[in-house]
């Protein structure tokens, strides 16, 4: 196995633990998640060393990975910029950040990820902010009440390597950090407990 | 809102609650003590007295639910804790969680102690990404404190709590899907019967409860059921944290008992219409519930009365629009958000909301056609109770209540070419999905014949 050995495949044993004896294909999910934090997109090497982990066939997990949008099957940059476009977020201006986060990173509408690989953009249905309209996520962290403006602030930020500060909790420094994050191995420090 | 009345959000003001010894010193993890000297049937009693109802959606009665479970069929049970919170305009379980993360803990480690169960999931969606970091940090502390693991609190009951990651679906909200999912399958719905409460997760009996339902719990545990029936109203007791945002002056998540009128919440709590506009539509319970308007300002925020108005109360989610939005684009926008996250399970979903979102974007762009307004009743009609799930009976709210409410709106796109509201002229067609996915434009096709999906030049 290329992805999951040493270090890694005591993780992905770790990850299979959580889940009561004999029913490790829960652990699919978190697995996805380990390797896209390895290679930056669910490739296909990951699909079939998750399914000899878990002793099913790798159809079988090409079809939960191609389920999920946050399971990401093509080339995706090092920074995931996800805008929202949902009603409470259009009512305030949501498209206009889609619009300029294409334009300040150089992505065409319709496109994944720009030529120098540093980002992608992604349209969101609901992040889960309504409140808080129109927000984005930076390698799935809030930023709040954003405008056109903050959003080529933050693309600048990124492109000149700093990961601006998001509304709440630690800033993610790339998609392949978000994505360690959610297969549950970094926990948050004991400090920083504030909202 | 008096202060009596805050009780999910009363330490929101107080970030000491979010660890442990914070959460202690404010009274938590009392009632799980206390519900460690209860039996089962007790705790299943209270909670039944209480009349709490569920806060997901649908307004289940909770210990009844709980009562369903049963706890001598030879197989574990299992609590399923629903954190997918993804409903369009819906976003209290983010905040709920965030501000008192154990207090989720406790009201989860009450319903698995009321139904004997040992191991409990919370499936948290994946874009909450920090959320779940601290609900995890809160699990880590619980397990070193002894109110998570092994003979919790010192007694002979056992207790394990994991924290599972969504990834982007909001049809793993739907709990048959949500257990699929955690399973490791695709995130489909699966039939019912048999229902969870018999055959859930793993094949075993499971109990699966929104957020803030189950922190409710511990409240009603300290309290009592007559405390609890104190709030709200006769059929819907408690209190609800309401989202409200759109064109609001203060959007946020408000805490007020059930049946609390719009207009309060509204006027009194959000400001008033952003920019002193005239309101014009708003969803009571987020994006799958119809669209009511400001002759319904009076109608109290609770299941009955909303249903008696014409709408759902749903999550509470309330999403305002004023008199410059154009209500065709808000159809269209949340039509497409049915459309995006379709399972692909069954035809009425899969191919239904596809469609509305294409008719609805050629009329918003001013390419629409007389015959499109019956085309989209009766898809609604052909959608609403014949999908597998009620993923797309969300996806019918917004047509027909933009419908019924706004028609002329409707007449005035196809009339005009050109919306009457902002003015804006034909332009691109918009339609289901995003473009990276799926740019093929509606062709150009009529809709007459005996059935509503007699649809030719369907784009092979």
């Amino acid at each position: 196995m290329a992805i999951f050995e040493g270090q890694r495949l005591d993780e992905a044993r770790a990850i299979m633990a959580r889940y009561p004896d004999g029913r490790q294909r829960s652990a699919v999910m978190p697995l996805l998640y380990l390797a896209q934090s390895v290679e930056g997109s669910v490739t296909r090497d990951a699909l079939r060393e998750i399914a000899e982990l878990i002793g099913v066939r790798t159809a079988e997990i090409e079809a939960v990975a191609t389920f999920y949008t946050m399971l990401r099957p093509r080339p995706t940059g090092t920074h995931l910029i996800a805008v929202c476009t949902n009603l409470s977020c259009a009512l305030l201006g949501g498209n206009d950040l889609l619009e300029a986060a294409h334009e300040a990173t150089g992505i065409p509408a319709g496109g994944e990820i720009s030529d120098d690989g540093e980002f992608s953009v992604h349209e969101e249905e609901c992040l889960g902010v309504c409140e808080l309209a129109p927000v984005i996520q930076v390698n799935v962290a809030n930023h709040d009440r954003v405008t056109p403006e903050r959003v080529r602030e933050i693309v600048g930020s990124l492109r000149s390597g700093d990961v601006p500060e998001p509304a709440r909790g630690p800033a993610v420094e790339s998609f392949k950090a978000a994505s360690r994050i959610l297969a549950g191995l970094e926990p948050l420090a004991e400090e920083g407990a504030t909202a | 809102m008096s202060e009596s009345h805050r009780v999910l959000t009363a330490h929101w003001h107080d970030p000491s609650v979010i660890p442990l010894a914070g959460y202690e010193a404010a009274g938590g993890y009392r009632a799980l003590r206390a519900s460690l000297g209860m039996s089962a049937d007790e705790l299943i009693q209270v909670v039944k007295d209480s009349g709490l109802r569920g806060r997901g959606g649908a307004g289940f009665p909770t210990g009844m639910k709980w009562s369903f479970v049963p706890r001598d069929s030879g197989k574990p049970t299992f609590v399923t804790v629903n954190f997918d919170e993804s409903e369009p305009g819906t976003c209290n379980n983010r905040e709920l969680v965030e501000r008192e993360p154990h207090a989720l803990i406790e009201g989860s480690a009450i319903a698995a102690r009321a139904i004997d169960c040992h191991l409990a999931f919370i499936y948290v969606r994946g874009e909450y990404l920090w959320q779940g970091q601290v609900l995890q940090r809160a699990l880590d502390e619980a397990y070193a404190a002894g109110y998570l693991g092994r003979g919790i609190m010192g007694g002979d009951y056992d207790l394990d709590i994991v924290l599972h990651r969504g990834a982007g679906a909001y049809i793993c909200g739907e709990e048959t899907a949500l257990l699929s999912s955690l399973e490791g399958f695709r995130g489909q719905p699966r039939l019912r019967p048999p229902f969870p409460a018999v055959e859930g997760l793993y094949e075993s009996p499971t109990v699966i409860n929104n957020v803030e339902t189950l922190m409710n719990v511990p409240h009603i545990v300290n309290n009592g059921a007559d405390w609890f029936k104190s709030i709200g109203t006769e059929k819907a007791p408690g209190t609800k944290v309401f989202t409200i945002s759109g064109k609001v002056e203060r959007p946020g998540n408000y805490e007020l008992p059930m049946g609390t009128p719009m207009r309060t919440l509204l006027e009194e709590h959000a400001g008033g219409v952003l920019g002193g506009r005239a309101l014009k539509a708003w969803t009571p319970g987020g994006s799958s519930t119809p669209f009511l308007t400001a002759d319904h300002l009076d109608v109290g925020l609770d299941f009955e009365s909303v249903m008696e108005a014409g709408s759902l109360l749903g999550t509470g989610a309330i999403m305002v629009l004023d008199e410059t939005d154009c209500m065709v684009e808000a159809a269209r926008r949340l039509v497409e958000f049915y459309a995006h996250e379709s399972c692909g399970k069954c035809t009425p979903c899969r191919e239904g909301t596809w469609w509305a979102a294409r008719v609805l974007g050629r009329i918003e762009s001013g390419h629409g056609h007389e015959e499109d307004l019956p085309v989209m009743a009766d898809m609604g009609e052909n959608i609403l109770f014949r999908a597998f799930c009620a993923l797309a009976d969300g996806a019918v709210s917004p047509i027909q209540s933009t419908l019924k409410h706004f028609m002329d709106e409707y007449e005035a796109h196809i009339r005009e070419g050109r919306c009457p509201v902002t003015g804006r002229g034909p332009g691109r067609e918009r339609g289901a999905d995003h473009p990276a996915e799926d740019d093929r434009a509606v062709p150009d096709v009529t809709f007459a014949g005996a059935g509503p999906f007699e649809i030719q030049g369907v784009p092979s």
